[in-house]
């Protein structure tokens, strides 16, 4: 592999297959999408099997000036990167066949666009330039705007302007802080801005900058009134990327740029990253649980599951921080699931509603069983990966704050009364509608989306090592780099005094 | 003597050749419209082959007259290609309705003379008779279609306001000569470098920029420029947006920087204050317009802004970050107006209506795709090229310690973005308008692919070129 550039290849190969999907008919455009995505995932899978654990922080590095000295097309990932690649390459296929008979009209655009959606994703998230990432990070509301406008539901025009204009505003001021960096650090490359110390006082307004932005991409209550809309318009695969992947953006950015670059800001500013996310926990559970939307409901989940990743990064150790990044995939995973599962049935009958439907499970059992899968990961249930995630960063906020914990914790309850209300209503007790008593089991196609996330869904659960130990060193590093600023936290964990082990003599 | 008129060898070609082309334009007629056209372009080709200060260092002509460094030499190579894309644009615009004149070739090469005399002044004067000359042929094109009252009134009202502009500005260099004892540029800067900005000198000062801010259409001095664009014949405009906006901002930048220099911290405030007032304007007015004409129009307005916020840092980055900024502007409004070009109903009648672009995605996709990507560029999203020269004067802002400067205005290019996504919205999202009548134009549609080409991210390939020539030139002001 040495000397290949991967990762370039990597991004080529979707963006060659958006344009071959723009000159292709309809049937073609669904094919060549599919080969495409499946093709990169298997790179993808390539990439991660050849990632050295332990090994260089950044692998597969690749440097070209081919702006000249603006900015340059640097790319490489270390492990925090190398997962969230990978996971985005995993749900394409899914979005892909998710659309193959929900998407009837212009069909070669549609999938044109998700392609390119693939790019700047995955751009976004191998950038090594601090301005390349920007521009693959902002370049993604445009086929956004266009999927949700185009191919969305009835309000889809006020959707599409509010996602656009919201994460617009909330990103241009972090541009400005860029600039400032760059020109205070005389560097674009984003290892040099990471181990450059940026004198404390201007940190902190660099930090709002950055928190704006990402505060809205995550998003963080307040800034999350966007996302409901943009969840209800979008087509269902466009709500899987968007719960899947590009809500991932923001807290990759916190793990990326907002701790790592500004500790001190950070450790000066904790109490509103914490304030927003116990805030968050509670109140959009709580607007979750009076949800009649199925849609609505779970992207109010999402605002509550991504408070975990806020709180947990944001607390200067270990557990926390590895806590948020598996709640971050595990996240993208169970919730895009559970936007397939909604989708499923909203192909069928084209209600959102939740009360048109009930007693799914006594004609659609394979959809109740998947179903209840994606809601235990959602709770939270030990096996599945949403425990891992959630516990870890529980640990790592229980040694921070201990209010923090505590406030999390009955997120963690309120989120079991949401999702296991939302699963009674729809597929136990008795149809509520005679359309909701005919539906028909999952299709193949159907099986095939679902069966894969379950499987990692159950993966990570039972053996977390496998996405934990590449991350490890990268959260060492970045815990190294924010070790001078750490607040202390209120646990006061000391080391107990060992003492020898009563022997069965001494009893005599 | 002989070097002097080396060094004005172009604008002796337009001149000379414009004067025999209004000749054959008199005895041939209108038949030979298109053939003086094919001329004209093959001049400004040819003048564009001798411009000084492109290969050679140039030099300063007619003692300081008249100067060709590189930083002319840049902004003539720019404006030659407006010129040329707008009179292809013309011949067809206006071939199609029979109504193409002999002199349509004839007024743009003067008014591109004009041009060439603006960004090359390094008098006062001469960058007077300049201005006049590029304005007086760019009213008689406003009013070009005679017949049409709404172009007949765009002509008189450019000319009455652009008249009264050409008033103060006389005014404020004659208060600048009264109170340094010079027109020229480099004495203005040592009067005012030697004791300090006095009051008078600071009302001279003041006086200028207003007259050259009409010029671009800056905010408080922008009233014109709706109407304008909305009256006069849409190639016309599609002129008018390119080629004099670039010329008069860089004959800005040069009577900031050489002329006024020492005076940085003076005109500093009143050029922030309009870039902040066109962004701010040209994003809030444009949002209730109903005519794709008018809305560029404060598109212009509003870009002119964030090139401002260039000129505001006052360094050589921030000059070369404005005409990075004219560049990559010029590409994004002439594509644009090339589809507007090609905006007719079933009639053939051209239409301008926003509206009439509704679903042009359905019945025009590769025109709705152009256009998108103009209007995407416009609004300055990433990955399209208009990003980057927004970043670029941002980026001199910030290195000029104007970060907040910076940071406000990139706060109003979300107000922008809300018109620009409103058009994407109409050819993407609604239903279909009836469509658009056939065009069969294989120039006019090459011009449309390749400037999306070039504000595509592939553009992003030009940029360690453009960059080096943009600061070259800017270098040669400073």
């Amino acid at each position: 592999m040495d000397g290949f550039p991967i990762l370039s290849a990597i991004l080529a190969l979707p963006l060659l297959g958006a344009v071959a999907c723009l000159v292709s008919s309809a049937a073609a455009a669904r094919w060549i999408a599919l080969v495409t995505t499946l093709a990169t995932l298997a790179l993808c899978i390539g990439l991660w099997a050849t990632y050295q654990i332990g090994g260089p922080q950044w692998q597969f590095v690749e440097d070209a000036a081919l702006f000249g000295n603006a900015f340059r097309w640097a790319l490489g990932i270390d492990g925090i990167a190398l997962l969230l690649i990978v996971l985005t390459a995993f749900l394409m296929p899914i979005c892909i066949a998710a659309s193959w008979e929900a998407i009837d009209r212009r069909v070669p655009e549609y999938m044109a666009l998700f392609l390119f959606m693939e790019v700047l994703m995955l751009g976004t998230f191998m950038a090594q330039d601090i301005f390349l990432f920007y521009i693959f990070f902002e370049a993604g509301l445009i086929p956004m705007y266009l999927i949700i406008g185009i191919w969305g539901g009835a309000n889809r025009i006020y959707a599409a302007y509010k996602f656009f204009l919201y994460t617009l505003l909330g990103s241009v001021l972090m541009l400005i802080a860029m600039l400032w960096m760059v020109n205070y650090a005389e560097s674009t490359s984003i290892p040099v801005l990471l181990n450059t110390d940026f004198p404390p006082q201007a940190q902190t307004l660099l930090w709002l900058a950055f928190f704006a932005s990402f505060a809205v991409k995550m998003p963080m209550w307040p800034f999350h009134t966007w996302l409901p809309d943009a969840h209800v318009q979008a087509p269902t695969a466009g709500s899987v990327i968007l719960a899947g992947v590009l809500l991932k953006l923001g807290g990759y950015g916190f793990v990326r740029f907002s701790l790592p670059m500004f500790p001190e800001a950070s450790a000066q500013l904790v109490w509103v990253v914490f304030g927003l996310s116990m805030a968050a926990v509670v109140l959009t559970s709580l607007i979750a649980l009076v949800q009649q939307d199925m849609k609505k409901l779970i992207a109010y989940s999402s605002v509550a599951h991504m408070a975990f990743v806020t709180a947990g990064i944001f607390t200067f150790n270990r557990q926390g921080i590895e806590g948020g990044l598996v709640v971050m995939l595990s996240h993208g995973l169970v919730s895009g699931a559970l936007f397939l599962c909604v989708g499923v049935v909203y192909d069928r009958l084209h209600s959102r509603d939740i009360d048109k439907y009930g007693g799914l499970s006594n004609n659609m059992p394979a959809y109740a069983l998947f179903f209840m899968v994606f809601t235990m990961a959602a709770v939270a249930l030990p096996g599945t990966s949403g425990f891992v995630g959630e516990f870890l960063a529980l640990v790592g906020a229980y040694e921070a704050n201990s209010w923090l914990a505590a406030v999390l914790t009955t997120g963690i309850i309120l989120g079991a009364a949401y999702m296991l209300l939302l699963y009674w209503r729809i597929a136990f007790g008795t149809a509520r509608t005679e359309e909701a008593a005919k539906l028909p089991d999952l299709t193949r196609r159907e099986w095939a989306m679902m069966a894969p996330i379950a499987a990692v869904v159950l993966w990570m659960g039972v053996y977390p090592e496998s996405f934990l130990a590449p991350m490890r060193q990268d959260v060492a590093v970045l815990l190294e780099r924010v070790a001078r600023a750490a607040p202390e936290g209120d646990a006061h964990v000391t080391a107990g005094a060992p003492a020898p082990a009563a022997h069965e003599g001494e009893a005599h | 003597m002989m070097n002097d008129f080396l060094l004005v060898l172009p604008e002796l070609i337009l001149t000379v050749s414009g004067l025999i082309l209004m000749m054959i334009a008199a005895w041939a007629g209108d038949r030979a419209a298109p053939a003086l056209t094919w001329a004209a372009i093959l001049t400004l080709a040819t003048a564009a082959a001798f411009l000084p200060g492109l290969a050679s260092p140039g030099g300063s002509a007619f003692h300081n007259l008249f100067a060709a460094d590189p930083f002319a030499a840049y902004t003539k190579v720019i404006v030659y290609l407006a010129a040329i894309v707008s009179l292809f644009a013309a011949m067809s615009w206006f071939g199609r309705d029979r109504d193409y004149r002999a002199e349509y070739p004839v007024l743009v090469l003067f008014a591109v003379v004009g041009m060439g005399m603006m960004v090359s002044a390094s008098d006062l004067l001469t960058l007077y008779v300049g201005l006049e000359l590029q304005s007086l042929a760019a009213y008689v094109l406003a009013a070009f279609q005679r017949t049409d009252s709404r172009s007949s009134e765009a002509g008189l009202k450019y000319f009455v306001l652009g008249a009264l502009a050409s008033g103060i500005l006389l005014y404020g260099i004659s208060l600048l000569y009264g109170f340094t004892g010079t027109t020229g540029f480099d004495g203005i800067a040592a009067a005012l470098g030697n004791d300090g900005v006095s009051t008078a000198e600071l009302f001279g000062l003041v006086f200028v920029l207003a007259g050259l801010a009409f010029k671009i259409s800056a905010v408080p001095f922008h009233m014109w420029t709706p109407d304008v664009y909305e009256g006069a014949p849409t190639p016309v405009t599609a002129f008018f947006a390119s080629a004099p906006k670039v010329a008069a901002m860089a004959l800005l930048v040069r009577v900031a920087v050489e002329a006024m220099g020492p005076a940085a911290g003076e005109w500093r405030q009143i050029v922030i204050f309009t870039a902040l007032a066109s962004t701010i304007l040209g994003g809030v007015a444009a949002i209730g317009q109903k005519n794709i004409k008018r809305l560029l129009a404060y598109s212009s307005i509003n870009n002119i802004g964030f090139a401002l916020v260039g000129l505001a840092a006052a360094t050589p980055e921030g000059a070369a970050a404005v005409m990075f900024y004219m560049t990559v502007y010029v590409v994004m409004t002439l594509g644009a107006f090339l589809v507007v070009l090609r905006m007719r109903d079933a009639n053939d009648q051209p239409v301008e209506t926003i509206a009439s672009l509704s679903g042009l995605s359905r019945t025009r996709p590769m025109l709705a795709m152009a256009m998108a990507i103009f209007m995407f560029s416009l609004a300055g999203i990433p990955p399209l090229f208009g990003f980057w020269p927004k970043f670029l004067v941002f980026q001199a802002a910030v290195a000029a310690d104007l970060t907040w400067l910076a940071a406000v205005s990139i706060a109003t290019s979300v107000i922008s973005a809300f018109y620009y996504i409103m058009i994407v919205k109409m050819m993407y999202f609604d239903e279909p308008a009836p469509a658009f009548a056939e065009t069969r134009e294989p120039v006019g549609a090459g011009l449309i692919l390749a400037s999306a080409l070039f504000v595509s991210p592939l553009g992003y390939l030009a940029i360690p070129a453009l960059s080096a020539a943009t600061l070259a030139a800017a270098w040669s002001l400073f």
